[in-house]
């Protein structure tokens, strides 16, 4: 809805294609791209944070790579799926576009992807969460990085179906990501001794959530499952509040981010279970990136941007270890080479196209528990990658079993 | 336990209360509509940003100056209202006479500008306001618990409603402001203040948006997209009350917020198009809608 901001970005971009075409230079710039959600619903998980968050990696690196310069170009999606693939398209047959971040919103992400296959251009998925980019979408250039509904089902449905949490019942986004998380959680659920009660499908973007809550607490399900994201995720939790419904169940967040936790307060938030690739208080070199990137953002990075900073950082390790742009010769570097940094440890990319790596259950503190600014998770448990992603489906054509 | 189509009682009481919550926020975002387009005859495409600013007014006062909801309720309206009249003589003024359509243009320019800069300034996550304290926990209904700040949103509403009916239909100064809408020129002849008169209308309306965004900001997140999704229903609501009528507008605010929470029973994943089934069906049978005079 954003067009102020949409028209200062494409001018930005704008000025960035000028300047790259205007270099002295012979030798071509490196071109990164980042189409993402800028402006709408999901703008705060990836949106300027996530390209801030890859100008910090350019910076890291040099700024140059193979003794050419690298350019950003940065666009917003605006949550259509045609907008993404056809400025993908664009950017690959006139800008020189060499490798492509972005796409929060699984339905822009799939959308994009098939372009990676057409274009050859490697693609990171940082924000999307629909398991089927790996699977049924997957192609030889997708790198799924930072988390899936799978992993996000098997961090926290596990845990809770260990701690008791036998019976669920799940308020659904009434589209493709909704549903697909909602599917992971109940094989989950089922697969660990416990019973899925039902669930109610709330369109997307819902102005009340308390109708669908109280059908959610007649079901008698000890677990509320909110499987939706963003907005609609925070809303349906602050309304289970308001009517006493998380005093008789347990909600599980099945996608949050640390910006919903911050938006709800721990007063409405604290207890809550979920899982996340990644969290700014987990050591020195996350504390070290994020205060980097807190000075300029003001708010504490995402697993989505710290993600989109290792996957930079990455993937110009990998064309300078193959001392090419080449495509299908960076995408078998990425393949081969273990992914060791402030983002994760010992994460390695799968032939489908999973970056696998440790997933952390968290429980968010209570007001009285955290200590200073941001202080919002507790670990509960780190679960494996292998575990966290599960074996390879064989739905991926490029990946038997 | 009694059951109607194999649904319980209970649960359709409770759903049709929730429905009476919803249905009174549309009421009041359609009520302002409704002066705004019956008095001025702008098509105010900013209400869903007024709304969305007013709850903003009443978070930065409790976060900046320690404002809390109760005065917020009188000063963040004030505000808001303040912000539209100065918008209705920079720009809207400018535009009466023309077709519609470009008041239509402007105020939806107006509303990506603010919502724009309230992501910018606030970000997309969106914030929590906390319920006052006086309106803490919840009552037992005996089919429901209600909370009690939903409880008090129904009250405040019809009040509101009551109020601005009863100021423009039964009083001097809403005499004058409808003669306003009918014939300017004689009205301005009899020494009448005619564009303050539609300046002060505008702020009115928007101060009603306002107002409905304090009593809205602590039962959801306030967000800068919070009105845009709202808007668009409310544009329904006015258009099957008929566009312009007072009643109209609080009439069928409520009964769609009631149809609405049936529907959530029913039917849950049609919930959010049911209001359009309505719309598109009333403009078929009654195209001045229910309570438009043709």
């Amino acid at each position: 809805m954003n067009k102020g901001k949409k028209a200062l970005v494409a001018l930005l971009a704008a000025v960035a294609m000028a300047g790259s075409r205007a270099a002295p230079a012979a030798e071509p710039d490196v071109v990164i791209g980042d189409i993402d959600d800028l402006s709408g619903n999901y703008a705060d998980v990836m949106g300027a944070g996530g390209v801030e968050a890859i100008k910090m990696a350019v910076a890291d690196f040099g700024g140059t790579v193979l003794g050419r310069r690298i350019s950003v170009l940065v666009t917003d999606h605006q949550n259509k799926p045609d907008v993404g693939a056809s400025k993908f398209r664009e950017w690959s047959d006139q800008s020189g576009l060499n490798m492509l971040i972005g796409g929060s919103n699984s339905g822009v992400s799939i959308a994009m992807a098939k372009v990676a296959a057409a274009k050859k251009v490697p693609f990171f998925s940082i924000g999307a969460g629909g398991s089927s980019l790996t699977n049924e979408d997957c192609t030889a250039y997708t790198v799924h990085y930072v988390y899936d509904t799978t992993a996000l089902a098997n961090g926290t449905a596990t845990q809770i179906v260990a701690d008791g949490g036998k019976t669920w019942f799940y308020l659904t986004a009434d589209y493709a990501f909704g549903t697909q998380l909602q599917n992971a959680a109940a094989k989950v659920v089922e697969a660990h001794g416990g019973k899925n009660l039902g669930a109610v499908r709330a369109p997307l973007g819902a102005a009340d959530f308390s109708s669908f809550l109280l059908q959610a607490q007649a079901s008698g399900a000890k677990v509320l499952g909110l499987a939706n994201a963003g907005g609609d995720f925070s809303n349906a939790l602050k309304s289970a509040n308001e009517f006493g419904i998380t005093k008789t169940m347990q909600p599980a967040a099945l996608l949050a981010f640390i910006t919903n936790i911050h938006g709800l307060g721990l007063q409405t938030a604290q207890g809550l279970y979920l899982t996340t690739a990644w969290y700014w208080d987990t050591d020195d070199a996350t504390r070290a990136f994020a205060k980097r990137y807190f000075a300029k953002m003001h708010a504490e990075p995402t697993m989505d941007q710290a993600g989109a900073y290792s996957a930079t950082l990455n993937y110009l390790a990998a064309v300078t270890a193959v001392a090419t742009t080449d495509a299908d010769k960076v995408m078998t570097q990425l393949k081969h080479t273990k992914i060791d940094d402030m983002f994760t440890q010992g994460g390695y990319i799968r032939a489908d196209g999973v970056m696998v790596h440790k997933m952390f259950v968290m429980r968010v503190k209570t007001p009285q528990e955290s200590k200073y600014p941001w202080d919002y998770y507790k670990l509960v448990k780190v679960i494996g990658g292998e575990e966290a992603f599960g074996p390879i489906t064989g739905a991926c054509p490029i990946a038997p079993k | 336990m009694t059951e109607i189509f194999g649904i319980p009682v209970a649960v359709i009481l409770g759903q049709l209360m929730l429905g009476l919550v919803n249905g009174a926020f549309y009421a009041m975002l359609s009520l302002g509509l409704a002066v705004i387009f019956g008095l001025m005859g702008v098509v105010n495409f900013a209400h869903g940003a007024f709304y969305a600013l007013g709850s903003f007014a009443a978070l930065v006062g409790v976060q900046q100056f320690g404002i809390g909801y109760w005065p917020a309720l009188v000063l963040a309206p004030l505000a808001v209202g303040l912000l539209g009249m100065l918008i209705e003589r920079l720009w809207l003024r400018r535009l009466y006479g023309l077709d519609p359509l470009y008041g239509l243009l402007l105020t939806f320019g107006v509303a990506l500008l603010l919502e724009g800069i309230l992501q910018q300034v606030f970000g997309a996550s969106g914030q929590s306001y906390p319920v006052p304290d006086l309106l803490q926990g919840a009552v037992n209904l005996g089919f429901m618990f209600l909370p009690r700040y939903r409880a008090w949103v129904i009250v405040a509403s019809l009040a509101v409603c009551f109020g601005t009916w009863f100021l423009i239909e039964r009083t001097r100064l809403g005499a004058r402001l409808r003669a306003a809408r009918e014939n300017a020129p004689l009205l301005q002849a009899f020494g009448v203040n005619v564009p303050l008169l539609l300046t002060m209308t505008y702020g009115g309306g928007v101060a009603l948006a306002a107002l409905a965004g304090v009593l809205a900001a602590p039962v959801i997140l306030v967000s800068p997209q919070m009105g845009s999704s709202l808007v668009t229903v409310v544009f329904a609501v006015v258009v099957i009350g008929g566009m312009g009528s007072i009643l109209g507008a609080i009439v069928s605010g409520l009964l769609l917020g009631l149809i609405e929470g049936l529907t959530k029973v029913v039917y849950p994943e049609a919930s959010n198009i049911v209001v359009f089934v309505i719309m598109a069906f009333v403009l078929l049978v009654r195209p001045a809608g229910l309570f438009g005079r043709e």
